[in-house]
């Protein structure tokens, strides 16, 4: 169902796409995802008029807004770089949400051109440039939260093979790890009671392996779960995975 | 504040019926998922494969009805079409009056609920007798099915040992096997009062002309065991090209449905009682039901009509589990029948556009789905058919104002910085509604806007 086939990498230039949500709220983990792949002797461009990927508008149901975005998004990514970008949800609204959104329009070409060169991070790393495992160490229980729109893709695979390869890591095992934060976009505010259930019963889960802290390749599902942790007075600390790459190199170097 | 319709129906749902809905539809989904990776080596494989057999005979029903009619008529059943659920009650009436017929034992099938048979024969003075244990049990509460595959998944074995006693069936007993036995009991008199036999058909095959039935209870065996007449009542979309086609869709049905190698029970009808046989039915009549099916096959949904009825897709939705199915106002509840539902509506499609809002789009229901239905990209398809009709959608933020800032980098940048104000303000101070939901349930994190760009500026220099 995915449209998920792929130019192959040539060179080490790529264009950053942060993500709205990195630009808004997780600087850090835009900035880990540079470092990452700097240590991976990639040039990283941040083309400057990057807004959003285009997704809230089109799972809200309103793809002409959500086209309004993807145009701007495909002008601001013009070239012929890859496009890494460090959530799998925005991803897939590249390679697959917005081919099927222009599925009538005429500018449909360029772009499924985009979405042919835009990559999840993890993804990039393991399946784009060959890097199956990762230096330093990072002492921690951790809770992998393989987010949804990486489904049928190789981003989740991605992820826990680097994961698996630091030194330290301990994965966590928790139940009905399939199923979904509950985030879903502009789900969690006009369902908001099934929304949040969905996401104690995957906070409930998580507990129960008591890991040091919840991973993840998409900051909308940390976002959500830490948010209701935090909410309920019961925080749990959450991370992207570029920010555990990062800080397992720091370990290497210090 | 006002959100969805389904939840608000979840947000009011008794403890216990979450609990029970979540509890069986978890187990038979985890069952489900073992015995597929048990037992094939590529069970993804299998899945598309069946979802390209049903496509085809979907997109080329033109062919095959004509030719599932011609095998029917030669096997010796009589065929009528309906193009409306009106045509379809109105047929079977027809042909239980032409007979004389009173009394009529039903096999479980959608279609019929779909059509609302039994409530459209009750009022002409006609008997229609669930024969299902769940339909019975939901027939005598004056209830409605509340999941495909499991009928009464929202009831618990009290409150079904209730309703027996008050329907005279015994004094109150909820063992199970209890149950069980006095509902078999009634029914197997019933069986041999009735005229007429109902079943639907899971499958019926243009080359053979063979109707498959698959049961776990027998009822439909014993629904024409006795009868003299029986009425088969099939959607349009049930048929599949070769009899060989019905292999790998009956190896996946009863897997992904009720986790089972092979429900107890797969019947292969291929006419009325021959001569050589002792018993069943002399006459055979095949409706066949439309029932707005060609409008969804013109649409860009057809995919949908490619569903098998297995409700795996309902027992793996994190919503479905939340909100039970009579969240859904609807015969097909869950992923599937957020699709399907508001598509039957035909002209009244607004009055269900907010069934395809209720999913996080987490895709789940597409890869349980044993014919690899597309369902989240259904889903998002017909979102956007109700933005295009202008239908109002409680709770969902509008994204004018966010289209025109995201297209615009000056503007972006400057919300990027005003966002800041959420720093300083509570939220319950700030009239944006999205923010108050989310807000109520979850914290906000710090406002950062524009400080990855700072850095990355910082860096360059």
């Amino acid at each position: 169902m995915l449209n998920t086939e792929r130019s192959p990498i040539t060179g080490k230039r790529v264009q950053l796409m942060a993500t709205c949500l990195c630009d808004a709220f997780y600087d850090d983990v835009a900035a880990a995802t540079v470092e990452v792949l700097e240590h991976l002797g990639v040039t990283v461009v941040f083309p400057e008029g990057q807004t959003c990927c285009g997704q809230p508008a089109f799972n809200g149901g309103d793809w002409a807004a959500s086209r309004r975005v993807v145009r701007h998004t495909v002008r601001t990514f013009a070239g012929e770089d890859p496009v890494v970008v460090p959530s799998g949800s925005c991803a897939a609204m590249m390679f697959h949400g917005a081919v099927l959104e222009f599925e009538k329009e005429s500018d449909l070409p360029e772009v499924a051109a985009l979405g042919r060169r835009t990559w999840e991070l993890a993804d990039f790393i393991v399946n784009g440039l060959g890097v199956k495992t990762w230096p330093g160490s990072y002492p921690a229980t951790v809770a992998f939260h393989r987010a949804c729109h990486t489904r049928g893709t190789a981003s989740g695979e991605a992820a826990l093979t680097l994961l698996r390869s630091i030194a330290g890591v301990k994965l966590a095992e928790f139940g009905e790890g399939e199923q979904c934060c509950g985030f879903g976009g502009t789900f969690s505010v006009s369902f908001p009671n099934i929304s949040s259930a969905m996401g104690d019963l995957k906070l409930e889960h998580m507990r129960a392996a008591n890991p040091d802290v919840v991973v993840s390749g998409d900051m909308s599902c940390m976002m959500h779960l830490g948010g209701l942790a935090a909410k309920e007075g019961k925080p749990v600390k959450t991370l992207h995975l570029a920010q555990v790459l990062r800080d397992a190199l720091k370990a290497a170097k210090s | 504040m006002r959100f969805q319709p389904i939840d608000q129906y979840s947000a009011g749902l008794k403890a216990d019926t979450r609990a029970s809905v979540y509890q069986s539809t978890k187990s038979t989904h985890e069952k489900r998922t073992k015995l597929l990776f048990d037992q094939f080596a590529a069970p993804d494989r299998l899945r598309e494969l069946a979802g390209e057999i049903k496509q085809h005979a979907i997109e080329n029903l033109d062919t095959y009805l004509p030719q599932v009619e011609a095998r029917l008529k030669a096997n010796g059943a009589q065929v009528h079409w309906a193009g409306t659920a009106e045509s379809a009650c109105a047929a079977v009436l027809k042909i239980m009056r032409d007979r004389g017929a009173t009394k009529m034992v039903k096999a479980k099938t959608m279609v019929s609920e779909e059509i609302e048979l039994a409530h459209y024969l009750e009022k002409h003075g006609l008997e229609a007798l669930e024969t299902d244990l769940g339909e019975f049990i939901v027939q005598i509460d004056d209830d409605h099915p509340s999941h495909i595959v499991r009928p009464i998944i929202h009831k618990n074995r009290r409150e079904i040992a209730t309703s027996f006693e008050r329907e005279g069936l015994g004094a109150y007993n909820d063992d199970p096997g209890t149950i069980t036995r006095r509902a078999r009991h009634f029914l197997r008199h019933k069986y041999l009062e009735a005229d007429v036999g109902l079943t639907g058909a899971n499958f019926v095959s243009a080359e053979s002309g063979r109707i498959v039935l698959v049961t776990n209870e027998g009822n439909s065996r014993f629904c024409l065991a006795a009868t003299k007449c029986h009425i088969a009542l099939v959607g349009i979309e049930k048929i599949v090209p070769r009899d060989r086609d019905l292999s790998i869709l009956l190896n996946l049905l009863g897997r992904s449905g009720t986790a089972q190698d092979l429900t107890v029970y797969t019947e292969f009808i291929s006419g009325p009682k021959s001569p050589a046989q002792p018993d069943g039915p002399e006459e055979m009549h095949v409706i066949f039901v439309d029932n707005g099916r060609t409008e969804v096959l013109a649409s860009d949904c057809r995919e949908i009509l490619r569903c098998i009825r297995c409700g795996a897709c309902l027992n793996v939705c994190p919503v479905y589990r939340q909100a039970s199915g009579h969240a859904y106002r609807s015969v097909y509840p869950g992923p599937v029948g957020a699709v399907l539902s508001p598509l039957l509506m035909k002209d009244k499609f607004p009055q269900k556009a907010d069934l395809p809002k209720a999913s996080s789009l987490c895709g789940a229901c597409n890869e349980v789905c044993p014919v690899n239905i597309p369902i989240p990209d259904l889903l998002l398809r017909l979102r956007n058919r109700a933005k295009e009709e202008n239908v109002p959608s409680p709770g969902t933020p509008p994204m004018g104002a966010w289209a025109l800032m995201a297209s615009q980098p000056t503007a972006w940048k400057a919300a990027l910085a005003g966002g800041k104000l959420l720093n300083y303000v509570p939220t319950k101070l700030i009239p944006v509604p999205a923010l108050q939901a989310w807000a109520d349930k979850r914290a906000l994190p710090a406002w950062r806007g524009g400080e990855f760009r700072k850095w990355m500026r910082q860096r360059a220099q």
